[in-house]
């Protein structure tokens, strides 16, 4: 009962902030420099003024700035975002098209960073003077400090150039045909090194930042009190220790888990993955307004519904966070 | 039973337990021999620094790291705890000795319920299945006094208040029957009254068991409550060893001597009388409510933090401010300082309206009432001078960065910190920190001080000493204090008169003398008869 009125309340703010993300997104993408309808008369080498006209008309172009605003919100309450300027097919359906391959690459690099980032940061922190527990921090610190594309470049070098062990681009083999496991093989396999790629920034923090936070949390009272009781020492660690280390962990994922539809540009440009980024990353090139809102609009809704989550994971894992405090 | 008495349970031989290398000393505790007996409560009494828990802590097996035993034995029924592994050293743990910790704030799980924490010490030592860990757990919560067990075993730590958390840890420690348990300063954390129930608990947990009690404190006054016998120790060795009654009586060595006496007694010093009868301060019918902010679906929850609160301060006088946790009594001096903003009622400063004072109008007279913390590690910037420290106040009220700087040196010789203007607060003891604290207060030239529990987290020995202090400022500075205590005997030594409080009110105000000999009201008698070793102080008077 507690958490449907807590949900209700957060979903209810959540609108409100989406509206004003929609108008200021909309003003926005009005004050960048060019017209798109001449971009377009211009790559299909018409210059007359009629066509142009046309154009305009055709996207509502030609109306004023108000009254663009208010078909455009309108619009979105019905879901619909209107027509890509260069394919002529509704946004949304563009958008749809794309979100499980960015999903699929976005939420395996979730699950990998944290469950590698956490299990790597305990056990750094369980052999916190050991050499072993140095390595895994210098892994941690090379990761984090390398840029990403970079490594993208050079484990496609690696995996698949030399080692020919792994494809190098896409999502799926061209031209195989595959169906049913096969093609779950397939994609897996074409998964693996964008899906790394994207993973090793963030698994580099939540390891450095496990290992921390577990460290402090071994210095506490109750951890004394615990092994006063004659508990083993891995019960300790992963019941008392991990457990309350884990706390901020959650805050961090659910950052990270925001940036689940925007956050792989450059993994998917890189890995030619047919996703959200590489959508965007066409739109802004030639400036297709109308997509680039509605991957604007995407992306923001997803932080704020991976925000809410967050708190409610947080609220479950910590029973002193009360509603309202 | 006599012939258990004969051989010790636990019996320390010789030991001598090794700091790490760049500590202040080389070792914690020197060559320190004591035996436990079954059925007994020995007390081991000493300062901050005297090395008093670190026995027990290599009895457990639970030194912090890079200390260790370096010498002599442990005993514990015949077998030499030093040399155990640290399996066989955790089979000991929880089963056969049991320990309880000073912080229950801390010392629990924030994440567990507490019937679950009680469970896992039979999980530890694989005794019982699940349901019946809890039903014993139920079982344990009842008997040390938990009201409403069945609900209190599903509650999480912070939803209890400090003296309920002790009880469970005291659950915890004894749910497997140990033949030893060691207690390390468990009360010193609590407020009077609760304190009073939790020594209660342990010697009658303690008799109806037959176990043996290591029980470690800083406070003369628990061990006229608890202790058979004392240890004294001080600097790592043992001062003085024997029975309760005769060390309380017939203290041999000066240090056990000057512990005692550090005690504020019952004898109360003789109100000076106030030089004029010009009211300073003027409180009346001061409010605070305290609002939890309610969301659209939830009522919001009130707090009256301070009712209708109503006394004066004439210059140069000494007033204590007494309550338990939660009565107010730290409201009122933030109130005073103008920290908090209360409700409605009238706070006059010599005449001044302070209550109604707002933006620069209130940043210029801050000036004239000044406040001392409780906590002397925390109220410090560790990354300031304490000479820079002292001279902020001035300089921030225009005064230049020279003079600002000379005033605060001065100061410092004053409260007897001469020569350490360019050291950083970590440099100092707690004490010298708190020495520092009123320095700060003073730099100011207010015209009243609020003393916030400022002795409460020293030492006794040191706090004798900061009262010494204050009142030789007061006397040489013509001050008038405000001195908020949870402790009555502290109070009654330093003022002039007393106030008590309780749920945000005033539930008597009267002279020192009236309030601590001959205290009006039932609350007050309460809080009194609750200071441990107070029988022992009346019967020796």
């Amino acid at each position: 009962m507690l958490y449907v009125r807590l949900i209700l309340m957060r979903l209810l703010k959540a609108v409100v902030v989406l509206f004003m993300i929609i108008i200021f997104n909309f003003f926005l993408i009005q004050m960048a420099p060019g017209d798109p309808a001449a971009i377009l008369a211009g790559e299909a080498g018409a210059t007359d003024e009629a066509f142009l006209r046309q154009l305009r008309e055709r996207f509502g172009l030609d109306q004023p700035l108000y009254v663009q605003l208010w078909r455009y919100v309108s619009g979105i309450a019905m879901l619909d975002f209107g027509y890509s300027y260069r394919q002529g097919v509704p946004v949304f359906d563009l958008i749809m098209a794309r979100m499980p391959a960015t999903l699929l690459l976005t939420g395996t690099a979730f699950v990998l960073s944290l469950a590698m980032g956490i299990f790597a940061g305990s056990l750094a922190a369980a052999r916190a003077k050991k050499p072993s527990g140095s390595l895994i921090m210098a892994l941690a610190l090379l990761f984090y400090a390398t840029p990403l594309f970079w490594v993208a470049l050079m484990s496609v070098v690696l995996f698949s150039v030399y080692l020919d062990l792994l494809p190098a681009y896409g999502m799926y083999t061209v031209g195989a045909g595959h169906t049913g496991l096969a093609l779950v093989l397939d994609v897996a396999k074409h998964l693996i090194l964008p899906a790394t790629t994207l993973a090793l920034f963030f698994m580099a923090i939540y390891t450095r930042m496990t290992r921390a936070s577990m460290l402090e949390a071994s210095q506490q009272d109750y951890v004394k009190t615990a092994r006063a009781k004659g508990l083993k020492n891995s019960v300790i660690q992963r019941r008392h220790i991990l457990r309350n280390a884990l706390l901020p962990i959650i805050t961090l994922a659910g950052l990270q888990a925001g940036q689940m539809v925007g956050g792989a540009i450059l993994t998917e440009t890189v890995f030619a993955w047919p996703g959200i980024g590489r959508l965007m990353y066409e739109a802004l090139q030639q400036r297709d307004y109308n997509l680039l809102l509605g991957i604007f609009f995407f992306s923001a809704a997803l932080v704020i519904v991976f925000n809410i989550i967050t708190d409610l994971v947080y609220r479950l894992a910590d029973p002193r966070i009360k509603e309202g405090s | 039973m006599t012939d258990n008495h004969t051989t010790p349970l636990l019996s320390l031989r010789h030991l001598s337990i090794s700091l790490p290398k760049g500590a202040d000393r080389a070792l914690a505790v020197e060559d320190v021999s004591y035996d436990v007996y079954r059925g007994e409560i020995l007390c081991v009494v000493g300062e901050s620094g005297s090395g008093k828990s670190m026995a027990a802590n290599a009895v457990m097996g639970l030194l912090p790291k890079g200390v260790r035993a370096s010498g002599g034995e442990a005993l514990f029924d015949g077998q030499d705890l030093l040399k155990l592994s640290e399996k066989q050293h955790r089979t000991l743990r929880g089963l056969r000795i049991g320990m309880i910790f000073q912080e229950p704030m801390t010392a629990l799980n924030p994440l567990m319920r507490v019937g679950d924490q009680i469970a896992e010490v039979f999980e530890a030592h694989g005794r019982l299945n699940g349901r019946e860990r809890q039903k014993k757990a139920l079982a344990l919560l009842t008997e040390v006094g938990i009201p409403q067990p069945d609900k209190a075993i599903r509650a999480y730590p912070f939803q209890l208040s400090g003296g309920q958390r002790q009880r469970v840890m005291i659950a915890m420690a004894l749910a497997l029957e140990p033949e030893l348990l060691i207690a390390d300063e468990p009360t010193t954390a609590l407020d009077v009254t609760t304190q009073a129930q939790i020594l209660e608990l342990i010697r009658d947990l303690q008799r109806r068991r037959g176990m043996a009690v290591m029980f470690i404190t800083h406070d003369f006054g628990v061990v006229a409550e608890v202790a058979n016998r004392v240890c004294v120790m001080r600097h790592g060795q043992i001062v003085e060893l024997g029975k309760a009654q005769e060390v309380l009586k017939h203290p041999r060595h000066d240090y056990t001597r000057a512990l005692i006496e550090a005690i504020p007694s019952n004898v109360i010093p003789e109100a000076r009388g106030a030089e004029t009868d010009t009211a300073l301060l003027e409180v009346v019918g001061l409010n605070k409510v305290f609002r939890s902010k309610g969301g659209l679906f939830k009522a919001a929850r009130e707090v009256h933090a301070l009712q209708d609160v109503s006394f004066s301060l004439v210059k140069g006088e000494t007033i204590g401010i007494v309550g338990e946790s939660g009565s107010g009594k730290s409201t009122l001096g933030r109130c005073v300082v103008r920290l908090e903003r209360p409700d409605s009622g009238t706070l006059k400063l010599s005449g001044t309206d302070f209550m109604n004072l707002q933006g620069e109008a209130l940043r210029r007279e801050r000036h004239r009432v000044q406040m001392i913390f409780q906590d002397p590690y925390a109220s410090l910037n560790p990354r300031h001078r304490v000479g820079y420290a002292i001279a902020q106040g001035p300089m921030a009220s225009g005064i230049s960065k020279a003079q600002a700087f000379a005033k605060a040196k001065e100061l410092l010789a004053l409260v007897g910190l001469g020569g350490t203007d360019d050291r950083y607060p970590h440099e100092f003891s707690g004490g010298q920190r708190q020495r520092i604290g009123i320095a700060r207060a003073l730099a100011m030239e207010p015209e009243l001080i609020v003393a916030d529990e400022a002795v409460s987290a020293l030492d006794v020995s040191i706090q004798a000493q900061i009262l010494e202090l204050l009142e030789e400022l007061k006397q040489k500075l013509s001050l008038s204090l405000l001195f908020i205590t949870h402790d009555l005997r502290v109070a009654a030594q330093i003022c002039d008169r007393i106030i008590v409080m309780q749920h945000g009110r005033i539930v008597e105000q009267g002279s020192a003398r009236e309030v601590f000999l001959a205290p009006q009201e039932a609350y007050t008698r309460e809080l009194l008869d609750a200071i441990p070793g107070r029988d022992q102080e009346l019967a020796n008077a």
